[in-house]
């Protein structure tokens, strides 16, 4: 069943980003953009656990919760020191993320020729 | 000859924008909404799909909880994201699926991926650093603040309540 809602919620939400582009006349990085920024708001009112809890990686395989991971690393740490904690974390929970897409990107440009 | 074909135009020297708009959206490809958001729901269902199984499987069998196991998983998509744009195919995904393919993670490594192997003849430092996070950027830098923003805000919030 989770394999159901995974798929059936990771589908809508991609339908919300066909639609922004498409209806919206929105290039891909605005489309982008602006769903990071909408997993932060949506994590910022408590919302986005839930929708985890709920999708599994329906939830957490759209870029939405890229912004939902850099809000949760923000405020871990700024529960422990404070409010400098915010810079400190941002990255924390995202950091698997970037740092596989920067060496993966970098080493594929090694390996592989730009093609067409 | 000549003259008279140049003083035809006048008539659409006063065309209006509105006018403009009109005549060039009648050459515009229609975009077929339906279409696409059938696409887009398909495709990037059955990547949320495999990324729940991978998710499994690092429960399973690795140990992870299921709170530490997105990690992982989505290390492992951008790794074959990566692989995908490197071989070429995951262009022509993107070109069928439209927001399937951008919208989950593996969007996001294809456009770091895409853009470093597509400057590397502009050379390493300036081709492949400097363009890396051309279309990844912005996703960043606005993630990035809003995040900064929003936990400045909650750790106030907390503060003063």
């Amino acid at each position: 069943m989770e394999y159901v809602i995974a798929f059936v919620v990771g589908g809508l939400v991609c339908v919300v980003g066909q639609l922004l582009l498409d209806v919206g006349k929105l290039t891909p990085a605005h489309v982008m953009s602006t769903l990071v920024v909408a997993g932060v708001f949506l994590d910022f009112i408590g919302v986005y656990d839930k929708f985890i809890d709920f999708a599994g990686a329906g939830a957490t395989v759209p870029i939405t919760s890229f912004g939902h991971s850099l809000y949760h690393g923000a405020i871990g740490e700024a529960e422990k020191n404070g409010l400098i904690g915010v810079a400190t974390g941002i990255f924390e929970v995202t950091s698997a993320g970037i740092s596989a897409a920067i060496a993966f990107g970098f080493l594929a440009s090694l390996v592989f020729k730009p093609k067409g | 000859m000549a003259t008279k074909t140049k003083a035809k135009p006048i008539g659409s020297m006063q065309m209006t924008k509105q006018m403009y708009q009109q005549q060039a959206s009648k050459y515009k490809p229609k975009r077929n909404v339906l279409l696409n958001c059938m696409r887009a729901f398909w495709v990037g269902g059955t990547i949320c799909l495999f990324g729940q199984a991978l998710q499994n499987m690092y429960i399973h069998f690795f140990g992870f909880t299921e709170k530490t196991a997105s990690n992982p998983t989505v290390a492992t998509l951008i790794f074959i994201s990566v692989l995908l744009t490197g071989m070429g195919v995951y262009d022509n995904i993107g070109q069928y699926a439209g927001a399937g393919s951008a919208v989950p993670v593996t969007g996001f490594a294809n456009s770091i991926a895409s853009a470093a192997i597509e400057h590397r003849s502009e050379g390493f430092v300036l081709g492949v650093g400097g363009n890396m996070f051309k279309l990844a950027g912005s996703v960043i830098v606005f993630g990035v603040v809003a995040a900064f923003v929003a936990g400045i805000l909650k750790s106030l919030f907390k503060m003063i309540f």
